[in-house]
């Protein structure tokens, strides 16, 4: 696995000769474009690919079609040189994430102007992000070798070159600045030494770099490594003068669908569209050979010899994907008991039962086996990638699955590892102390769902689940999971209202707002945060239950019954007299369609779209209590909050 | 449709050039010809012109240097360019 096949994008499916035909006919399919075109993206496009892409979405726009299901969403690209391709590969590739993204790009070299002038053409329409591809040329940065004033000089400058053009964005717009850091050239003063000695552009793209990284850490802005893309394809090949000279194209135009690719997984990751679930086949996957025909001692894992050593590493890299959160399951097919053989007996096996939250061996198809694991671990389709070393399994599941994620995988199992990281179906843009427990949240539910099956009596079910709920507002330490959970929850959300994570940084300390973060836990483990819920002041005495959302992990347990419960507690506390609810409708949401309802609010108004508002008495009729534990803190003092409003 | 970088008949290349020409500008009609220019074809533009040329040399593996692109004016200074890249090597 080497550049090309980097440049190539070799773990998507090979684009069939036929596409700029069947992009047409996409076209003429009105009511599904936006699914069609997003199916068109799934395979590896080239530069040219991915621009006839793009201006298939713009016609499909401009004759007006819907680009449902696809999630819409704006963005600025801001930077130097010629940015048109960057602009068209990104918005075509973004449908391979479900994105439906327009562009608008900032004019020639007119970063600054453009992003700094409140009436620039940037800002016309609502951004949702702005990529900042601003690349060493354009930053007042001068080699200055030795000299190592200068050279932090040079640093300071560059940052806060960036930072002027972030802070303009955030001024006059609500959008997130996704920074590109510098891919350096390989041209160098002196050989090595560059590297070591200040002042040199190594030396200051270096420092750029590291700070930059920090700088973003603590943000709400985010990171593109760049430099990490251009270095792993290699800096020679990633610059090319040639192109640069002729018309000022940042970096080889070969490298764009891997640059558009790697720039919308972090679009995907901020929408918490990011895979969660690696599904995984075990012969010739996990190990050399097939275990019911070549027995413990004859499949080839372990040290000492090349293919052996090859599927172990596999094995590593898997493990270390399970620390950080990604959940693993098996789908294989095999008698159950001769699959878990070489997880039990092999003694070069690093992956074990337990570090698999669901174990499918058997004979069924894998579409029906993956279908299953989804169910058992209540997380879609689209959360789940499947890795399996047959070709034949790959296309069956990608067409019956199309929602799964099937990566090409190379000949030669060394290469395994790097094609899984290479396709990048787990790009994150934060990560927290809930991100590893996550592996172990979903072997609880599975074994959740085993109980479940086994208990027939759910009022029995639910007191031996020992649960504890957890109330607390809004802080500062989990407002990525916060955002995270108000940007990706779809099905149990009331309102579907995105906030950014500048948004609910100002929600935390606004006293018109009343905030609740929700965490349940259980006998199987911790869930994490699983409920959020944002009312407002907006008439006296009245809360508008703005937010209402829930991870679909925990419905069935009265957990909604509970956070009501709290809700009216502190409505209670504060003199509020009444709680108003709405209902908007989505694609997605009609599970919550008769939440309020369901927790005796009265109903006192419908619109033509379809939205009903829905009323409660604070002081009506004591709730049962749920069947949990409480508890409850971090609520602003009464008198602190009244002083404030 | 990429091509071996050696051994390419001329034939061959203007062939071959002639369907790159075709995809890449979204015309099933456009047939080559040695006095056409860019101002001829819909659309070739300057940065068209660019992504023309890294698509060339990506189809037949070869690379092009910022002088043979600044000496190109025509079509057929591109398919000429093209076929000496592409020859078999000489025999001496």
């Amino acid at each position: 696995m080497d550049a090309h096949s980097y440049r190539d994008l070799t773990w998507l499916p090979r684009c069939p000769v036929d596409f700029a035909a069947q992009c047409r006919v996409a076209l003429a399919c009105e009511a599904e474009i936006g699914s069609q075109l997003r199916q068109l993206a799934q395979y590896a496009l080239d530069d040219n690919q991915l621009i006839r892409l793009s201006k298939a979405m713009v016609k499909a726009r401009r004759q007006g079609a819907s680009l449902a299901p696809l999630k819409p969403c704006r963005l600025g690209v801001v930077g130097n040189g010629t940015l048109d391709f960057i602009a068209s590969a990104i918005a075509a590739t973004a449908l391979r994430y479900g994105l439906a993204v327009e562009t608008v790009t900032c004019g020639y070299d007119l970063a600054v102007q453009e992003t700094l002038s409140a009436d620039s053409p940037l800002y016309r329409d609502p951004l949702d992000f702005a990529l900042i591809a601003l690349d060493w040329r354009s930053l007042p940065i001068r080699p200055t070798p030795g000299d190592s004033a200068a050279a932090q000089a040079s640093v300071d400058a560059a940052l806060e070159h960036i930072g002027t053009i972030c802070e303009a964005i955030h001024r006059h717009s609500g959008a997130v600045a996704i920074v590109q850091n510098l891919a350096a050239p390989p041209e160098s003063l002196f050989g090595g030494f560059d590297r070591a000695l200040e002042g040199t552009l190594r030396h200051v793209i270096d420092a750029v770099n590291a700070r930059l990284a920090i700088q973003l850490r603590q943000s709400v802005d985010k990171l593109f490594d760049v430099s990490f893309l251009a270095e792993t394809v290699g800096l020679a090949n990633w610059h090319c003068p040639g192109q640069w000279n002729l018309a000022k194209l940042p970096f080889d135009q070969n490298f764009l669908p891997l640059y558009a690719d790697n720039f919308c997984r972090i679009l995907a990751a901020i929408r918490g569209l990011t895979r969660r679930c690696l599904v995984l086949d075990l012969d010739n996957t996990l190990w050399g050979g097939v275990i019911g025909d070549d027995g413990l001692s004859g499949i080839l894992l372990g040290q000492g010899y090349a293919t052996g050593e090859a599927y172990q590493s596999f094995q590593r890299y898997i493990l270390s994907l399970r620390d950080r959160g990604v959940v693993i399951a098996v789908c294989s097919k095999n008698e159950d008991a001769t699959a878990r053989l070489p997880f039990r007996n092999h003694p070069e096996m690093l992956l074990k039962e337990e570090h698999c939250a669901v174990f499918q061996a058997n004979w069924e198809d894998k579409a029906t086996n993956i279908e299953a694991i989804s169910k058992t671990l209540s997380l879609g389709l689209e959360s789940l990638v499947f890795v399996d070393d047959n070709p034949f399994e790959r296309n069956l599941v990608r067409e019956k699955l199309p929602q799964v994620a099937v990566p090409e995988m190379p000949q030669d199992p060394a290469g395994y590892a790097r094609t899984l990281s290479a396709a990048g179906y787990f790009e994150a843009v934060s990560f927290s102390e809930e991100d590893v427990k996550r592996a172990s949240f979903y072997a609880g539910n599975a074994q959740r769902a085993i109980m479940e099956q086994q208990s027939g009596d759910i009022g029995a079910y639910l007191a031996a689940l020992e649960m504890q709920i957890t109330f607390q507002p809004f802080d500062e330490v989990n407002r990525p999971r916060i955002s995270q959970l108000i940007n990706k929850s779809n099905q149990f959300n009331l309102t579907t209202r995105r906030y950014s994570e500048l948004d609910v940084a100002r929600m935390e300390a606004d006293p018109d707002v009343f905030t609740l973060q929700v965490r349940l836990s259980d006998k199987f483990g911790d869930n994490g945060m699983i409920s959020v819920v944002i009312c407002r002041y907006t008439e006296p005495e009245t809360w508008d239950i703005d937010t209402w959302l829930m991870s679909c992990r925990v419905l069935g347990r009265g957990v909604e019954e509970a956070v009501l419960q709290e809700v009216l507690k502190h409505a209670g506390e504060r003199g509020v007299q009444k709680l108003r609810g709405t209902y908007i409708p989505t694609e997605r949401n009609k599970l919550v369609e008769q939440h309020y309802p369901k927790l005796g609010f009265v109903a006192v108004g419908r619109d033509e779209n379809g939205t009903t508002v829905w009323e409660r008495n604070v002081a009506a009729a004591v709730l049962q209590p749920p069947p949990m534990a409480v508890r409850s803190f971090g609520f602003p003092s009464l008198v602190t909050e009244a002083a404030q409003r | 449709m990429a091509v071996s970088g050696s051994g390419v008949t001329p034939a061959q290349c203007e062939a071959v050039l002639g369907n790159i020409f075709r995809e890449f500008f979204d015309d099933d009609q456009l047939t080559l010809r040695p006095e056409m220019t860019a101002s001829d074809v819909d659309g070739w533009d300057s940065l068209a012109h660019v992504r023309l040329l890294v698509t060339i040399e990506r189809k037949f593996h070869i690379k092009l240097s910022s002088s043979e692109v600044g000496g190109l004016k025509t079509v057929g200074d591109l398919v000429s360019l093209v076929a000496r890249k592409t020859a078999p090597p000489s025999v001496s």
